[in-house]
């Protein structure tokens, strides 16, 4: 059972992947969804055998590598934590396959997209169930790679193409710190199993490191890993441009898999991170400040997909803050419901540009709700949820994670409970202002596209049902268990909450006014957006002209993308120009030319050094370089 | 003669210069020839590859001696003699050597149509040449083998080579001979001091500093111009680019580990406070390489010369991990030479598949190949892949390993190898990007027709080979782990002794 939830997707992706020429496209997509669903059943089954019935097991496979001390292998750990994962990712997953088949029918190569699918899902499972960081890590590369490819899926564009390799670079660069990460955990702990690490962890929290807390600099180290992965402030850029692949994909990366694995990171880490106050307080600044930021953004935006992009961005944002504040249970509790309903959002999303022949920008839709009920009725539901309106699954996990930063009493709690709050607002507001143009109002689609306005085939629509059930309910039903009085026996030891802080029973002692509060801005927000989209339609353009500075800064994401071009992108170009042309081909091989040219009685050599330019002296900079830094290694 | 009583190392060194002797007598008109010679050559060398398999089966993993041992005295009177054997550190690279020369010989079936029966002469002999070295137990043995390999690399490159040939042969064989002369010398002055050149003896010889000093900076200009290290790596670019397919391969497979292996063989263990006192250098040199070398790859036009200029960013992080002198660093070393070896000769491997077919290697000159060639797209992009250090694939656990011993010598040297994952996505992506994605624009390219069987045939022990090492490479770990702990608690106790007499 813990077996097959994590090796059915594997087989469905070989099947699919190598075999999909000779079965043929449609049993390609079916055996992957059969094996989604097997693998599904298997990850509900250990989500009630470990987690509701409190039975954690680890599956040792086979040793990995074992190299002096350093020694782990390849495991599947199902703790609450993962089983939680499992059950979710599995579940979300194979309704995402099937509604794939809905929305890929007219593709050219569908069973290349299923194996991808599923190879995606089969990456996460391994993460989540890794045994030891490098597992963890392979997993955490394996989504990259998938994604990369899913988000590349149609080649031939040469925007998916690049947003593509932005994905998986942008990935990279967190993975350095990862990396450098589990190098300081091995030399700290002497190993990489979770057992053992976390164990240790108490014992070690006076270890230092080049003169910092060792334990502070893994946590930091993480972070900025998780960072990368979960598109943090800073690290964002690629997120929205991930939009260029399918939109089931998109659904993909932003429910279940992929951009939750930073968050699932921190939780996984708690008993490391809770000795790290300071690494944590950074988790809480840019955890809020990346939910603030986000939604800002989210309020301009006109692609119906990157609106819910940056809402997603936003929301995970409010994940990290909770865990930043100690409350790792419910940062998880709001990953379980934001899956949920960002997942029905965005297969929703879908369904509307489905519908709107690949229409995706919201000011060319409107007046389409009553063509398209059943769209239009999940994606209130799913906008509910994500608004956090009483009842509806996001109210639970969000509410629980602005009252845990307002009690935790310190300026960072207080920092992200400021930001989380203006967030919600922002977030009801975009969320209205997305129904409202998409829906409401007059048509502003041509007529050849309304005339083909046609609601989505059944196999899209029971996913989404199904997914709109999870936004209504998932919250309700597991508050209890994720962050109400069970937790303890719920979560069974898979989290660290160290003892002296009791976050969880603080954030249910708040004043009243901080729950209504929440519910008041978020409601706030609808009736803005309601009234600035729905009653006076003329309103906004008229404030975007009265302040185009700010507008044209948020319509351009705070120019985060020039801005890394200017100083990362085109520099490294132009250096890698210079080192090789003038670098390797002028000096490193003019010089046996330049010796001879001297041993002729001429000179011209040096004087080919003085010439003045700027890369000969960059050049030589770097010899000087190599030296400097060689005598200050040696002084060591 | 060794325990069984059976020289199976002078076997493999042997049999393929018998094979090469064999071509050589063919006579007939140019077709038979041909036909004769190709048969012959990966016949020879595919019995010599299952003979080697002995060494995988037979190979003792729990000692750090020695293994199949064979000695014949040869010039007693100077303490030279034909010493063979392996340990934990040679016996995979005899390996590699006798896996990759069949797979070279089946790469150039088609693609090489002049002097064919040259061309397989050459490759047998440089196979003898190649596991010889690594077999080599004396150091004038080693050395007669390890310029002995620059001869047939130099006829390969010189002769079935590209437009430039002549130029870029050249500059190989001088780069190459240049750093050899002052091993030459230091070879001698070592004999002068010791009396012997066995490598197991001059192992347990305590030199003095002043001299290890000395004798280091020869060994380093041999080696470092072989592995190649930043600045003298400008021959392998144009190397790969004029040399044939094969050629390219064997040069990135196994030439390339010459350098990285006499480090490891004799720097480290005959010269341990000078490894010590150097090792700085080495750190720095190697981070430039890896920067410096993966920003310029970014910047090539040309696929053979990204992929050579990646070697070198590669080659950057062995020598880095073997001058970390702790286990995960040499560990992660070696498995980074292995993975190498396979991933960047199927990398150019790969390239010929394309070049056989458009004769270009220009990258702008493709585009959109995946969507005539799927499954040359899927091999490619999984070898793209264990390139960039994918966990899973081969490029993985060296890498990994190598980052983590450095951590724990210095952690800037540590973030600095870090960058290259970084921009050894960027210029693998850049890559893929614009030879598989995008629109097919020509129509020369409509027509590519995918990989064919003799190139699957190619492809898949390579293939089976990435996956392997990615995810359980603890089959290859297990064959060097002991030794090279051995390896690291003497070179500890070198480290520590010279301390203490210095103290006193």
């Amino acid at each position: 059972m813990f077996v097959g939830a994590v090796f059915f997707p594997l087989l469905g992706a070989t099947i699919s992947g190598f075999l999909g020429r000779w079965i043929g496209d449609r049993a390609a997509m079916w055996t992957t969804v059969l094996c989604m669903v097997l693998a599904a059943i298997c990850g509900s089954l250990s989500f009630w055998q470990v987690a509701m019935g409190g039975q954690p097991g680890t599956v040792t496979l086979f040793t990995w590598m074992d190299v002096g001390e350093l020694e782990f292998a390849w495991a599947l750990r199902y703790d609450t934590l993962s089983a939680i994962m499992v059950g979710m990712v599995t579940f979300i997953s194979t309704l995402i396959h099937l509604y794939s088949i809905g929305y890929m029918s007219h593709d050219a190569t569908p069973s290349r997209f299923f194996a991808y699918l599923s190879l995606f899902t089969f990456m996460m499972l391994m993460l989540v169930t890794a045994d030891n960081l490098v597992q963890l890590f392979f997993g955490w590369e394996g989504v990259g790679l998938a994604s990369y490819l899913l988000i590349g899926y149609w080649y031939e564009k040469e925007s998916a193409n690049a947003a593509a390799m932005k994905a998986f670079i942008v990935n990279r660069v967190g993975d350095i710190f990862f990396m450098l990460g589990m190098a300081l955990t091995f030399l700290t702990f002497g190993s990489l199993d979770f057992d053992t690490i976390f164990a240790a962890a108490a014992g070690k929290v006076d270890a230092s490191f080049l003169g910092v807390n060792s334990i502070e600099l893994i946590g930091v180290l993480l972070f900025l890993g998780a960072c990368g992965k979960s598109a943090q402030l800073g690290f964002h850029t690629w997120l929205p441009d991930a939009m260029e692949g399918p939109t089931p994909v998109s659904a993909l990366i932003h429910a279940a898999t992929m951009v939750t694995a930073g968050v699932f990171l921190m939780c996984r880490m708690s008993p490391i991170m809770e000795y790290a106050p300071v690494a944590l307080s950074i988790v809480t600044i840019v955890g809020a400040s990346t939910a603030l930021f986000a939604a800002t953004i989210g309020c301009v935006q006109n692609d119906i997909k990157r609106i819910i992009a940056y809402s997603t961005c936003s929301q995970l944002g409010y994940m990290f803050f909770a865990a930043g504040v100690g409350l790792y249970q419910t940062a998880m509790f709001h990953l379980f419901t934001h899956a949920f309903f960002k997942a029905l959002l965005f297969l929703g999303a879908g369904s509307v540009i489905h519908a709107m022949s690949d229409e995706q920008d919201i000011r060319k839709m409107g007046g389409i709700w009553r063509k398209i009920p059943i769209t239009y009725v999940v994606m209130w539901i799913g906008s509910l949820a994500l608004a956090g309106i009483p009842l509806f699954a996001g109210y639970y996990s969000k509410d629980a994670i602005l009252e845990g930063a307002f009690a935790a009493h310190s300026w960072v709690g207080n920092y992200a409970f400021i930001c989380g709050v203006i967030a919600a607002f922002l977030t009801a507001f975009y969320s209205w202002r997305l129904l409202i143009l998409t829906f409401h109002g007059k048509p502003r689609a041509d007529h050849h596209t309304m005339e083909h306005l046609h609601e989505s085939p059944a196999v899209m629509l029971i996913p989404l049902v199904l997914l709109a059930v999870g936004a209504a309910f998932a919250g309700m039903v597991f508050a209890p268990y994720f962050i109400g009085h069970e937790y303890e026996h719920f979560w069974n030891g898979a989290i660290f909450n160290l003892p002296a802080k009791h976050m969880m029973e603080a954030m249910h002692h708040v004043p009243e006014w901080v729950p209504m509060l929440v519910m008041t801005v978020a409601i706030s927000g609808i009736v803005l957006a309601v009234i600035l989209y729905g009653f006076l339609p003329a309103v906004p353009g008229r404030i975007a002209a009265a302040f185009p500075g700010i507008y044209r800064f948020l319509l351009n994401k705070w120019y985060f993308d020039e801005l890394y071009a200017r100083i990362f992108v085109e520099p490294a170009k132009r250096l890698a120009m210079r080192f090789w042309q003038i670098g390797d081909m002028r000096i490193i091989d003019g010089m046996p030319n330049g010796v001879a040219s001297l041993a002729a009685g001429t000179a011209r050599g040096v004087v080919r050094l003085q010439t003045g330019r700027v890369a000969n002296y960059a050049f030589t900079m770097i010899i000087g370089l190599v030296v400097f830094v060689t005598l200050f290694l040696m002084g060591h | 003669m060794n325990a069984a009583g059976f020289p199976i190392l002078s076997l493999l060194t042997f049999l393929p210069l018998v094979g090469a002797a064999a071509i050589m007598m063919v006579r007939g008109d140019e077709a038979v020839v041909a036909s004769n010679a190709r048969w012959t050559a990966l016949w020879t060398s595919l019995i010599t590859f299952v003979l080697s398999l002995v060494l995988w089966t037979q190979f003792d993993k729990s000692t750090a001696d020695y293994q199949f041992v064979e000695h014949l005295s040869w010039m007693p009177e100077f303490g030279i003699a034909y010493m063979m054997g392996v340990d934990g550190i040679s016996v995979l690279f005899v390996l590699l050597a006798t896996l990759l020369t069949p797979l070279c010989i089946l790469a150039s079936w088609e693609s090489v149509r002049s002097r064919v029966r040259e061309y397989m002469i050459a490759f047998l002999v440089l196979e003898t040449m190649m596991v010889g070295m690594f077999c080599a137990l004396d150091f004038m043995l080693f050395y007669v083998f390890f310029e002995a390999v620059l001869i047939p690399m130099f006829l390969i490159i010189g002769i079935w080579g590209g437009a430039r040939r002549v130029y870029a042969s050249y500059k190989f064989f001088l780069y190459t001979l240049l750093g050899s002369v002052l091993m030459l010398l230091a070879i001698i002055a070592l004999w002068y001091q010791a009396g012997t050149t066995s490598i197991p003896e001059l192992a347990e010889f305590d030199i003095p500093f002043g001299m290890q000093v000395w004798l280091f900076l020869a060994f380093f200009a041999s080696f470092a111009v072989k592995v190649p290290m930043w600045p003298v790596h400008t021959w392998l670019p144009d190397a790969h680019v004029e040399a044939p397919t094969a050629g390219s391969v064997i040069l990135a497979g196994v030439l390339l580990k010459m350098g990285a292996y006499g480090f490891l063989r004799f720097s480290l263990p005959l010269l341990p406070e000078a490894s010590l006192y150097f090792a700085p250098f080495i750190y720095t040199l190697s981070i430039v390489a890896v920067v410096y070398t993966s920003l310029v790859a970014l910047a090539q036009q040309d696929m053979k010369k990204l992929i050579a200029y990646s070697s070198v960013a590669h080659m950057g992080i062995v020598t880095l991990g073997i001058f970390t002198f702790n286990q995960q660093g040499i560990e992660g070393a070696l498995f980074t030479m292995l993975s190498h070896g396979i991933v960047s000769g199927a990398l150019f491997l790969c390239v010929g598949v394309l070049y056989d077919r458009e004769h270009t290697r220009e990258i702008a000159h493709y585009g959109g190949v995946a969507k005539v060639m799927p499954a040359y797209a899927l091999i490619l992009m999984l070898f793209t892949m264990a390139s960039v250090a994918l966990p899973g694939t081969a490029g993985f656990p060296g890498e990994f390993l190598v980052i983590l011993g450095a951590w724990s010598v210095n952690p800037w040297v540590a973030f600095g190898a870090a960058l290259g994952m970084v921009l050894g996505a960027a210029y693998m992506l850049t890559l893929y990007r614009r030879v598989a994605f995008g629109k097919i624009t020509r129509d020369s390219l409509r027509a590519l027709l995918d990989v064919s069987p003799r190139e699957v045939a190619i492809f898949s022990p390579l293939i089976a080979l990435t996956l392997w090492m990615g995810i359980y490479p603890q089959s290859f770990l297990s064959f060097f782990s002991v030794t090279v702990s051995q390896m690291v608690q003497q070179h500890q106790a070198a480290i520590g002794s010279a301390a203490h007499l210095a103290g006193i």
